[in-house]
Formats: C-alpha cells, sequence, structure tokens
C-alpha cells in the first residue's frame, strides 16, 4: 500500500514531502520529542543571518480569527554560532536541513552563502528575502523586482553550481508570477510560497497596536486561500519550476490542495505551534487522501488541479 | 540542550471536575501515570475550541497540583480565570469532556536539598501552583510563609485544604476587602529585614515579579519567579514568549520563558528592559 511519496526541489531529493516551516520549528531540537526529525521530508530552520539577534520587542504576537500575526524580528544565534550547534545536531539526528538565511544588504546573502557553501550534508538553501519583520518595510527584497534579482543573482555565483536555491517570496505584491520569473531568472532552482502577510491589530485596551513591532506577519489557516492562489498562478506561468508550498497547513486535506495547485512539497508552519506533532500527521494524512484518490505517487499530483481534460 | 521538552506528552485526557472558585473553575484532568512526572512550576497546553476552533493557538496554564491516588490514575489540577475567549471555553467545558492537552512543559521550580526558610507569594490566581510547591517543601523540611495578594477579594485564590501545607498564610487586598489592606511588597520587606527568608517563589503579575525582584537584589536571597509572557506554542519553536535575561557572565540576551522558564532567576531577569528592543551586543 505504501505510496511513493519523494519529491525533488532543484536537485535535493527527498523522501518525503512534508516540511516544517522556516522559523516555525526553532532549530528543530525542540520538536524532536514530539516525532523523529528524519521521518518528514527536511527542517526548514529559521532564518539565519550574520550576526546574532535580539529581535522585536514583545508582545510578539497575536491571535487572529484562524490565524495569528507575528512579530519576532528574525531573532537568532548568527551563523556561526548556527553552524557550529544546530546543523551537526540535526545531521546527527539523520534529518535532512534546508538552511534558511536573511540579509539585510545584497552583500550579507552572499556572505551567507559562502559560508553555507562549504558546509557538508545540508539539502538546500532557503532564501528568505521576504521577511516583514525587518525594520524597514524597503528591506523587503521580494517587493522589488531588481532587489529581489540582485540578492538571487549573489547568492547562486557564490553558491556555484551545487545547493539549490529555493527563493521565498512575499504575496504582498502586485503580481507575483512577475517576481517569480525574475528571481528564476536569476538563478533560483525552486521557489517558496508563501510568506506571512503584513497585518495589524490594535489592542481595545491600550487603543494602540497590539504588537511591540506594530506591525506583524499574518498566518494560518486563514491565508490558506492565498496561498493555493499564488502556487497556482505560478506554476500555471512555471510548470517545470518546483515550488515549497505553505499557508495555513494543518491537515493532510491541506496539504493535497496545495499540492495539487502546483507544490512538489509543502511546509507546516503555525500549525506546529497548536500540534507539535503536526507535520508528521499532515504527512500520514497526505499519504492516506493520495491513495484514496488513486495516486501511485506524490509526483502524479502536482498541479493536478491544472489539467486539461483530454475528451 | 537535546532533552527540550523531554517530559512533554501530547494526550487527550478527561475533565474529571469543573468547580466554580470566587472568579476562577478548578479544573481536574486526568492524565494517568505521567502525572509523576510533573513538577511545582511546570505547565499545561490546553488546545481550545474544539475541533473547527479559529482559534490556532493552545493556552498555557500553571499547573497547580497532582495527585496520583483516588479513582483515577493521576490527575493535575489548573486554576483558570476565564477571561479570554480560549479560557472561557475551557472553563464552560462539563465534566467529562475530552481535552487535548501537552504536559508537562517548561522548568519547574528548583527545590532545595536541605531545609530553608522559603516564602511563597502569590498575585492573583498565580497563587495556585504554590500550594502544591508548600507540600513539597513542607515535606522536606522548609519553614513555608505564604503572602497572597490581588486587587480585591474576589481575585484571592487559597482554596482551604492549601492552607493545610503552610506555616504562616497572610493576605493583602489592595480595597482591604480580605486580609490587609495593601501590597504584598509590604510584608516582604519586613521579613527580609528580619533575616526570616532564605528563599522566595512567586508567581503573578510582571509587576509583582519585579517589585520583589527590587527588594532581593543585592542580598543572599534567591528569588525563583514563575513569569508570565503570552506563548503562542509552548513548546520552544515560536519564539514569541521572550523575556531579556542576563547569564553568569552579564550578558543580556532573549530566553524563552516557556523552556528557559516559566520558572526563572529574578535576579537574571532584566525587568527594565521587557519590551524594549534589546541593545545590540557586538
Ligand atoms: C512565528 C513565525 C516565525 C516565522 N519566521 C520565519 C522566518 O524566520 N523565515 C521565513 O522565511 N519565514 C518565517 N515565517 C513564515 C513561515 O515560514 C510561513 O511562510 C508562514 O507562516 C505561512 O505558513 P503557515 O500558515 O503554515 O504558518 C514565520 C512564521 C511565523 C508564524
Ligand atoms: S511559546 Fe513558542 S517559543 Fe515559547
Amino acid at each position: 500500500m505504501s505510496i511513493d511519496l519523494s519529491t525533488t526541489l532543484g536537485s535535493a531529493w527527498f523522501p518525503a514531502p512534508v516540511f516544517t516551516a522556516s522559523g516555525c520549528a526553532s532549530s528543530g531540537k525542540e520538536l524532536a520529542q514530539f516525532f523523529p526529525l528524519q521521518e518528514i521530508g527536511a527542517v526548514v530552520t529559521k532564518s539565519i543571518m550574520t550576526k546574532a539577534r535580539h529581535g522585536r520587542p514583545t508582545p510578539r504576537m497575536a491571535e487572529t480569527p484562524s490565524g495569528m500575526l507575528n512579530s519576532i524580528g528574525l531573532q537568532g544565534p548568527g551563523i556561526d554560532a548556527f553552524l557550529a550547534n544546530d546543523v551537526p545536531w540535526l545531521l546527527e539526528q539523520k534529518a535532512r536541513v534546508i538552511v534558511s538565511i536573511a540579509g539585510e544588504t545584497v552583500e550579507e546573502y552572499s556572505s551567507l552563502a559562502r559560508k553555507l557553501r562549504a558546509v557538508p550534508g545540508i539539502s538546500a538553501i532557503e532564501v528568505n528575502i521576504s521577511c516583514p519583520n525587518v525594520e524597514n518595510r524597503g528591506l523587503v527584497f521580494a517587493c522589488d523586482p531588481d532587489a529581489a534579482h540582485a540578492v538571487i543573482d549573489g547568492v547562486r555565483r557564490t553558491l556555484g553550481g551545487e545547493l539549490p536555491i529555493i527563493a521565498k517570496l512575499s504575496p504582498d505584491v502586485t503580481n507575483i508570477v512577475e517576481i517569480a520569473k525574475i528571481v528564476v531568472d536569476a538563478g533560483a532552482d525552486a521557489l517558496a510560497l508563501i510568506n506571512t502577510l503584513l497585518g495589524m491589530v490594535i489592542n481595545l485596551d491600550t487603543m494602540r497596536p497590539h504588537l511591540g513591532g506594530k506591525t506583524g506577519g499574518l498566518s494560518g489557516p486563514a491565508i490558506r486561500p492565498v496561498a493555493v492562489r499564488a502556487i497556482y498562478q505560478v506554476h500555471a506561468a512555471m510548470p517545470k519550476v518546483p515550488i515549497l508550498g505553505m499557508g495555513g497547513v494543518a491537515t493532510g486535506r491541506d496539504a493535497l490542495e496545495l499540492i495539487l495547485a502546483g507544490a512538489s512539497g509543502v511546509s507546516v508552519g503555525t500549525a506546529s505551534f497548536g500540534n507539535p506533532e503536526a507535520p508528521i500527521k499532515v504527512q500520514r494524512e497526505l499519504a492516506e487522501l493520495l491513495t484514496a484518490r488513486g495516486f501511485n505517487s506524490l509526483r502524479e499530483a502536482i498541479g493536478f488541479a491544472h489539467r486539461v481534460e483530454s475528451q | 540542550m537535546a532533552g527540550i521538552n523531554r517530559h512533554a506528552k501530547t494526550m487527550v485526557a478527561t475533565l474529571v471536575s469543573n468547580k466554580r472558585v470566587g472568579q476562577y473553575h478548578q479544573l481536574i484532568l486526568d492524565v494517568g501515570g505521567v502525572v509523576n512526572d510533573f513538577r511545582p512550576g511546570n505547565f499545561v497546553a490546553v488546545a481550545v475550541g474544539g475541533d473547527r476552533s479559529s482559534m490556532v493557538l493552545r493556552r498555557a496554564f500553571a499547573i497547580s497540583r497532582i495527585s496520583d491516588r483516588g479513582a483515577y490514575g493521576g490527575t493535575m489540577e489548573i486554576i483558570v480565570a476565564p477571561h479570554g475567549s480560549g479560557s472561557r471555553w475551557f472553563c464552560a467545558q462539563p465534566e467529562g469532556s475530552e481535552i487535548d492537552v501537552i504536559a508537562p512543559l517548561g522548568q519547574p521550580f528548583g527545590i532545595p536539598t536541605h531545609p530553608v526558610n522559603a516564602l511563597l507569594v502569590g498575585g492573583g490566581y498565580g497563587s495556585a501552583p504554590l500550594f502544591g510547591l508548600a507540600e513539597i517543601l513542607k515535606d522536606r523540611g522548609c519553614t513555608v510563609d505564604m503572602i497572597l495578594g490581588a486587587s480585591t477579594a474576589g481575585k484571592i485564590y487559597a482554596p482551604l485544604e492549601g492552607k493545610r501545607a503552610v506555616n504562616t498564610l497572610r493576605i493583602f487586598t489592595e480595597d482591604g476587602s480580605m486580609g490587609t489592606a495593601g501590597r504584598v511588597t509590604d510584608p516582604i520587606t519586613e521579613l527580609l529585614a528580619a533575616n526570616r527568608v532564605d528563599v522566595i517563589y512567586s508567581c503573578g503579575p510582571m509587576g509583582m515579579l519585579k517589585a520583589i525582584s527590587a527588594l532581593t537584589a543585592n542580598t543572599d536571597v534567591v528569588h525563583q519567579c514563575a513569569v508570565e509572557e503570552s506563548m503562542a506554542c509552548g513548546v520552544g519553536i515560536c519564539m514569541t514568549c521572550v523575556l531579556p535575561v542576563a547569564d553568569e557572565a552579564g550578558v543580556v540576551t532573549m530566553k524563552r520563558s516557556c523552556i528557559d522558564g516559566p520558572v526563572m532567576d529574578g535576579a537574571l531577569v532584566q525587568w527594565d528592559l521587557v519590551g524594549q528592543v534589546l541593545p545590540v551586543n557586538e
């Protein structure tokens, strides 16, 4: 009965199609108590920057209907400590690892890529050019075609041809297909769709923005239709470019929806906060649903919503 | 660092009792044998709203007491103030309901290895986990004094049976409706001056914890406080619950109150920096 769930993102092969979402699994250790990390496709680590960062002030979250706002601001230990401690531990667990990177400048992305080039065992690099939680929204590279191109081009040149690059895009743009084409031209092997949408909650007691950082990223089931739409549009325009889909996936049903729209793999983010076993649960349910629909492999289902009926 | 969440279990627990106590609900859940891994200061993360809930995040509650005897294999008690949509849903569940929980989570209170003079300070329903702690300290031969405070009588949580575990209990309300009118900091100052305290255990609003930390600064008194920060996940993966905390070398970083806490050393928490952007340390 066991269905072939394997998938690829560029040259990287994964035995299973469900991943953690960047920033929603910390560095993986915290989830190891809840399921064996090697059973999912890969652990996507929180976006790492060059230097250690404290992130934005608290409060950093607000629950919203079927979702939440967060304003973490890329708190993390910096690339050197991360490579010394977190990556070796994940590899020891036999987990596959996708490292997410974020920078404040085009050069910072390239220098992060340079450090990762030398690290054995990493499956791919996710380049987060779409984090909304930076002080200056002008820094959202994924909202600016030239900046998006420059970042991915720099990372590609630094990495050479080996490690696959997954460019993570923001849905907060007028035309996501345009940005997707630009980053693929610049050398991205795959796309991660979608990052959070920028939002705000006002606290009625203080009558001010609730989050310390004022604005935050909206995630969870509330944004799933936006993710499905973005994946569908991009897959229609570039059917050969693999997509790592994410946005509100909490069940196997949700994962299948993103896959039918065109995703080759699915990341589970906010759902892990409600249930730390969510990634493995989603993967199990997905396998059952694919089998029940008569698919012999995950691959057959990718983009199936786009099929043209022959008769 | 491996071993984070090491005792945590995801489970469906039966709500065996749901009673109103003043402004709070006392909820008792059957969790079976795993209760033996629970320590005072641990918390539980509860899924709220049922299967089709639009509330996607769990709610964290301090575990106030446990029992490994009686009709059930093991039960835990939590005291809940129904003030938000999640806690209201929880308090409205009838006995017999199946509740999705993860427990035990977080760092518990440290228990001294030899008898000491312990002062337990609770604000509002923050007093709940202190009664279970008091029983354990008493068993270890400690002197246990307890001070509870709240704005008004209805917000004091002090169950009758809990009072047996303490040597003294004093209650303070800001409006004078129960016990002495005033704040918990006044009697703490006196006890500290009289050298009557080795360790303070505290649980309650952040302002109270901060005030106690100010009183114990530059003394030998250890202050173990259970902090309250809003948590999205409770298991260390979201980074929403952070507080500025110094390490032994004085370097301040943002620590997660769910896995590095909720019990923290009050002397290391940088209370003035809570809610601020930390300066970058190069
Ligand atoms: C608390 C939190 C932190 C996040 N941190 C990152 C991050 O560091 N890098 C990144 O690329 N995306 C980050 N994201 C976005 C998620 O990876 C994901 O794209 C988004 O939340 C949508 O998926 P979801 O609805 O399953 O959470 C974060 C999301 C949340 C909720
Ligand atoms: S509540 Fe998620 S890291 Fe603490």
